[in-house]
């Protein structure tokens, strides 16, 4: 089993939350934006929403400036 | 032969985009030249939020001139448009985009432009926006200060919401904003708008 990670495939950890997975991706940027299968998930549940099997997910930075 | 084709198809273009609504968050470097880029396709109307007033040290990047210093940046987008085509509907609306309720002006948008400035904003703005209109194409840009590498840009899909996206630009509290990637990627912006509202039809 296994996890896509903006297009990357890695392995899957039961019970893994999105805060466990950017821990994991070694992703330190304060403020991304994390879709599960196309779903938005805000960012005050990345402590508790537990990554499904198989998920496509995928991960970007927001930057400032505009 | 060639040069009628082209016309029918940029007369087909014009009718379709001014039948549709554009909804812009900000009306800085990145909102000011997309709404400019939108309103010469022929976006019909065109809503845009901003609270700020033009400063001279806007004017390096920001579609507006030295006669709307002090002035409401959406009042004078307003204007500029006018200039460009009267036909277009600007609809300016002066208000500081406040957490919990951002979504407020996009209810009549068929796609939603983030041109927002700190990534804390734009963030929350994706957020409620995703959550509120889970069916409008939103579309975001992360990593416009700098200059050069411009190849680095893509643009990113996650389901409904595109990201015009450089993921090793700096921060703009720690580099330069310059006209030259404000604008190309204010424009890309606009440009996957059009696609988006033509994509049915291309």
């Amino acid at each position: 089993m296994s996890l896509q990670v903006n297009n990357k495939s890695i392995t899957y950890i039961q019970d893994e939350t999105v805060s466990d997975l950017l821990k994991r991706m070694n992703f330190t940027f304060p403020l991304v934006v994390v879709k599960i299968n196309k779903t938005l998930i805000p960012r005050d549940s990345y402590k508790t929403t537990i990554i499904p099997k198989d998920a496509a997910i995928q991960i970007i930075h927001m930057i400032s400036g505009g | 032969m060639v040069t009628l084709m082209q016309d029918e198809k940029q007369e087909y273009i014009r009718k379709i985009l001014h039948s549709h609504t554009v909804g812009i968050a900000g009306a800085g470097g990145l909102g000011s030249n997309a709404a400019v880029s939108l309103a010469r396709s022929g976006v019909g109307h065109i809503i845009v939020v901003d609270f700020d007033v033009v400063e001279k040290s806007n004017l390096n990047r920001q579609y507006y001139f030295q006669e709307h210093i002090g002035k409401q940046k959406v009042t004078a987008l307003q204007e500029i448009i006018k200039k460009i085509d009267p036909s277009i509907t600007c609809t300016p609306i002066i208000q500081r985009l406040q957490p919990g309720s951002m979504t407020t002006y996009f209810k009549e948008a068929d796609v939603i432009i983030e041109a927002l400035d700190a990534a804390r904003i734009k963030t929350q703005f994706i957020e409620e926006i995703q959550k509120e209109f889970p069916n409008t194409p939103l579309i975001a840009a992360s990593g416009v200060a700098g200059y050069g590498q411009m190849n680095r840009i893509t643009t990113r899909k996650l389901g409904n919401l595109y990201v015009c996206y450089d993921p090793q630009a700096k921060s703009s509290d720690d580099d330069v904003l310059m006209a030259s990637k404000v604008s190309v990627m204010a424009n890309w912006q606009a440009d996957i708008a059009i696609e988006i509202l033509l994509g049915a039809t291309q």
